[in-house]
């Protein structure tokens, strides 16, 4: 064993508080070390090389390179150490930074005594190191894409068309999402459903894309490159094979409910597609509100009314088990419901309105067919108060963060509102617009000079019903004066959270949320579409909140993340994983117990029980080893002797 | 379990009426009160101040009283008082440097230990049961359009308020229990204008005629309240409104307690 | 009128301290002016006081009615988005006040003289006397 070890100074980070030169001599001396140097920044170019250099020179071994974290610099030395012909597992690091001279900056004699001892611990477990190869696992390449809205359907569509199959699983009958509810959108005023639909109906017919809606991902087992999903297929109760679309069926369903597409202010038959332009276009009996029940059959009017003889009240749920390589998850939003926010109402006024609410009374295919109408009497409001920041940046209800889109779209709300009622007027309360993308402010201040709308700085305190009219009591802090307005209709910009709170899809994922429901990203601004878990990515307001184009623009770059991971047939895993003495082993079962990813079996062979990982799932975190009555598991690269010998070294003397 | 009754100022005399329905609903429904003994004015608003403890003194002082006498709760019927015992109450509880500061000051009381309890009548009503309020109904008041009023302090701050501070119905369920129509009050939760009662009628008088307006224009009989100052303001004060704004009709004002001795069948 | 910015005085120190609120947490939506009941009597409104805090600038808020407008309801603290406790501020600044003044805002004598609940000419006297 030849050891050499690199000592930086990280400029002055090390330096001005490890005396390196003491710390160098003294290194030099330890058992097998046969070369010992300091240098001012090793991660530089000169820097590896030098270590490099070193390395063919001396016929060096085994590697210690004392300087800053290993999750900064750990690959960029496991690198250097290949390029020179070494196995990157015979390194090892000494934090002599984050761990020394960064906390101990007051004592720098401490500090440096300390630096050495972390270099002997380091010497220590590098004594016992091995030589390790990557484990080369077939790769499953085919994705999954979980939310069929316009993130979900832009990120299937650029892995299909990059070649490989794409699962995409939708939880309503429909693909579309939040935008197909949209009438048109900022700033180009494009209809929503006439950009959309080409992009669904592509979904549909690519040869690459299965698609499951009405379904939801019930479970999710393995690691990147092989995931196992159980998906569970709701049952429509109208086969799919069969449906021509046809309509037939929805004329004599004689229950009428709210559409839930329409925000309730529309109805729908208990048998319905949700919107006319549905993708895939194939009927669906809500059975909850369906006069039959699963035993029971009382009404038979759509079955005798079906040509095709689609309806089947015996359809049972339908579980269906993919093995995917990759997953993308662009599960959505959703807006904090009224009731939420009591001082405008709370739901009580039927007059008072969210966004959402607003653009399915725009909607040519809404319950209005287009016309701004007030729920409560039919009436075209003649003006209307829009209220921004409603229940967002709001710590004391625990939404502190900006939802985003609503400047924008109160601003596109007030502009439409003005198009079909000329002599109307608009009101909009708002703290501060925020239009950054490209060509928004230039929307916004349009809106304003054109079509003479009047903005509020202030928020309203409350709003109430009197008579016909709702009263609206709020500040203008420009002016300093508090307002009354008395109006026809007031529509509020709800907060945005995560659709279904994300908390659920995120424990069956095993990938972690914020406290807002919102799935964590591993780096806000260089790895935006990643999550923490490796193979999993994330696309869409269910990141943050987000607009339609920079969802589109997360989607695809989602999409060539995982095209990037299936540009290789086999996937290398780190082989940081579990081992099992057999010999040792009692198949006692605790470590099964402990392992998080369920990545441990017990098994029986010739009469001896005993445990056996899987390496594709095991994740190398170690409570097994930790759990272990019999020290029978390991985990390769920290094995409990490299362990007990690094503490061995750093308690001595 | 007995309840100890705080009174405060303002109930002995002037808001005498609020006093005896109170007490004659509570023997009625066979809830245990007796009068704290000997307790002292609670000082009608809670300090807002961080530096001045002293102003602590009088509310402590009693809630140490009720404590000495062996009482777990104490029962308030005005707001004011209610409020001000709260917010004391959850002040010491939370910071057991002042409690110790004041205990040493009040050398001749028992030292306060943060176990008493403050609670307002309504809140004690609504744990007996209104159903079984609706129970016991002589004369239930039907075709009574009531608007139920609640002022500030019963429900502001959050953290002492009796109910939703935005759309309270603690008063709304009482009313139906008795027989009547509890209207939509959009104003029910708005200021009256409190102490400058004392200072600036004609603000008192414009708070006054908004609330009552707004009650009116919801189709309400009579107002209902629970806070002396608020009865002051609401009803009193109605001469002014009259004088400052020209058509207005007189609206009936009560306290809460009172409909619901009328309902309960006591004199 | 210009205000020359000074650099932050005491009296926002005192301020901060007698109130235990920070002023900076206030982003100056007006959700306290737009509840208050009484800000349409107000000159200044009780952000435009947050403001002129923030400011420093002391003196303007000394020459307004606003802080001895206030009725202690609690409207403000309930609504405020940032959870920042307006009735507190505005205690804190009457207290100041009233403690360097060595007086009333409004003496007793001053106050009226019809037969109130004790409660009102108590909570006044609380409020506007020394």
């Amino acid at each position: 064993m030849r050891v050499g070890i690199f000592i930086c100074h990280c400029g002055r980070n090390i330096a001005s508080v490890v005396d390196v030169h003491w710390l160098k001599n003294e290194a030099a001396k330890l058992k097998n070390v046969v070369f010992c140097e300091d240098y001012i920044y090793l991660c530089s170019e000169p820097g590896q090389k030098f270590i490099c250099e070193k390395i063919k020179e001396l016929n060096l071994t085994h590697i210690i390179v004392a300087a800053c974290t290993p999750s900064l610099h750990g690959e960029t030395f496991s690198r250097t150490l290949e390029s020179a012909g070494l196995n990157r597992y015979l390194l090892e690091i000494a934090n002599i930074r984050e761990q020394c001279s960064w906390v101990h900056q007051n004592t720098p004699e401490i500090a440096t005594k300390k630096a050495l001892k972390l270099i002997k611990a380091a010497l220590a477990k590098l004594t016992y190191a091995k030589p390790l190869t990557p484990l080369k696992v077939p790769m499953i390449r085919k994705a999954l894409v979980i939310g069929g809205g316009i993130a979900g359907i832009q990120a299937a569509l650029d892995i299909a068309n990059g070649g490989f199959e794409v699962y995409l699983v939708e939880k309503e009958p429909s693909l579309g999402g939040h935008m197909a509810q949209l009438s048109e959108t900022f700033p180009t005023l494009d209809c929503s459903s006439c950009i959309l639909t080409p992009k669904m109906v592509e979904v549909a017919h690519h040869k690459n894309i299965h698609l499951f809606t009405y379904a939801e991902v019930k479970n999710i087992e393995g690691t990147v490159g092989n995931f196992e999903v159980t998906i569970v297929k709701k049952p429509r109760y109208v086969r799919e094979d069969k449906c021509t679309g046809c309509n037939d069926c929805v004329d004599v369903c004689p229950v009428i409910v709210p559409n839930e597409f329409d925000q309730g202010l529309g109805a729908r038959k208990a048998i319905y597609i949700p919107f006319p332009q549905a993708v895939p276009l194939i009927y669906t009996i809500d059975l909850e509100n369906c006069l039959n029940s699963k035993k029971l059959i009382v009404c038979e009017n759509c079955f005798k009314a079906c040509g095709p003889k689609a309806i089947d009240f015996l359809m049972e749920e339908e579980e269906v088990k993919i093995k995917v390589g990759a997953i993308i998850v662009a599960t959505g939003y959703d807006l904090i419901p009224l009731e939420a926010l009591p001082e405008y109402g709370g739901g009580r006024y039927q007059d008072v309105i969210t966004s959402l609410d607003l653009e399915r009374l725009l909607s040519p295919s809404g319950p209005t067919g287009g016309v701004i109408r007030r729920p409560s009497d039919g009436k075209i409001p003649k003006s209307i108060v829009f209220i921004q920041c409603a229940g967002s940046r709001d710590p004391e209800h625990g939404r502190p963060y900006c939802s985003k889109i609503c400047c924008m779209y109160t601003a596109k709300h007030a502009l439409l509102y003005k198009h079909a009622v000329p002599e109307g007027k608009v009101y909009i309360f708002y703290i501060d617009i925020r239009a950054a993308g490209k060509r928004y402010e230039e929307f916004v201040q349009g809106i304003v000079e054109e079509e003479r709308v009047l903005y509020l700085r202030g928020k309203v305190s409350k709003v109430f019903r009197r008579n016909e009219k709702l009263v609206v009591l709020g500040v203008d802090t420009l002016t300093g004066r508090t307002v009354e307005i008395e109006t026809d209709m007031v529509v509020v910009a709800p907060a945005i959270i995560s659709n279904n709170g994300g908390k659920a899809l995120a424990q069956i994922l095993k990938t972690p949320v914020d406290e807002f429901g919102f799935f964590t990203e591993i780096h806000p601004k260089l790895r935006p579409v990643e999550s923490p878990t490796i193979g999993i990515y994330l696309a869409g307001a269910a990141q943050s909140p987000k607009d339609i184009s920079e969802s589109v623009t997360q989607a695809s770059a989602a999409a060539s993340k995982v095209l990037a991971l299936f540009s290789q047939k086999r996937i290398a895993l780190e082989p940081i994983k579990a081992e099992v003495d057999v010999e040792l082993c009692k198949g006692c079962g605790i470590c099964v117990k402990t392992c998080p990813f369920g990545a441990i079996k017990i098994i029986k062979k010739k009469k001896k029980k005993y445990a056996q990982v899987s390496k594709a799932v095991c994740q190398g975190c170690g409570s097994c080893m930790g759990a272990c009555k019999f020290r029978a598991i390991n985990v390769a690269h920290f094995t409990l002797k490299q362990l007990f010998s690094q503490v061995d070294a750093l308690l001595e003397g | 379990m007995k309840l100890a009754y705080f009174p405060g100022c303002t109930l002995k005399t002037t808001a005498k009426k609020l006093e005896t329905s109170a007490l004659a609903v509570a023997e009625t429904l066979g809830l245990k009160i007796e009068e704290l003994p000997n307790w002292n004015c609670c000082g009608t608003v809670y300090s807002l101040a961080s530096d001045d403890l002293i102003k602590q003194l009088a509310p402590i002082r009693n809630l140490a009283r009720a404590q000495s006498f062996e009482y777990k709760t104490i029962v308030t019927l005005c707001s004011m008082c209610y409020n001000t015992l709260a917010q004391s109450n959850i002040l010491v509880k939370n910071n057991g440097e002042k409690l110790r500061k004041i205990n040493e000051f009040m050398s001749e009381e028992e030292d306060y230990r943060g176990e008493v309890e403050v609670k307002h009548f309504l809140t004690l009503f609504k744990e007996f049961g209104f159903e079984n309020i609706k129970k016991i109904v002589k004369k239930p008041l039907s075709k009574l359009k009531v608007a139920c009023y609640y002022g500030c302090l019963l429900l502001r701050p959050k953290r002492i308020g009796i109910d939703d501070c935005e759309q309270p119905h603690i008063l709304e369920e009482l009313v139906l229990s008795l027989g009547a129509e509890p209207v939509n009050f959009p104003y029910q939760v708005e200021c009256c204008g409190s102490y400058h009662t004392a200072v600036k009628p004609e603000i008192v008088a414009m708070r006054a005629y908004r609330i009552l307006e707004n009650a009116r224009e919801n189709g309400a009989d009579l107002v209902v309240t629970s806070c002396p100052l608020c009865y002051f303001n609401l009803k009193d004060r109605q001469r002014d409104v009259k004088r400052l704004y020209a058509g207005f009709k007189e609206m009936p004002v009560l306290y809460f307690t009172e409909i619901m001795a009328d309902a309960l069948g006591i004199t | 009128m210009r205000l020359v910015l000074k650099s932050e005085t005491d009296i926002l120190k005192k301020v901060e301290e007698i109130s235990g609120q920070n002023v900076f947490s206030c982003y100056q939506c007006g959700m306290c002016s737009a509840g208050c009941p009484m800000s349409e009597e107000m000159d200044l409104l009780p952000n435009q006081v947050i403001r002129l805090l923030q400011m420093g600038a002391f003196d303007e808020i000394l020459g307004s009615s606003t802080v001895w407008l206030c009725a202690s309801c609690y409207t403000c603290r309930a609504r405020c988005p940032r959870g920042v406790d307006l009735a507190r501020l505005m205690e804190a600044v009457r207290l100041i006040v009233l403690r360097k003044t060595k007086d009333d805002y409004i003496p007793p004598a001053r106050m009226v003289k019809e037969k109130l609940p004790q409660i009102a000419l108590i909570s006044a006297l609380r409020k506007f006397t020394r």
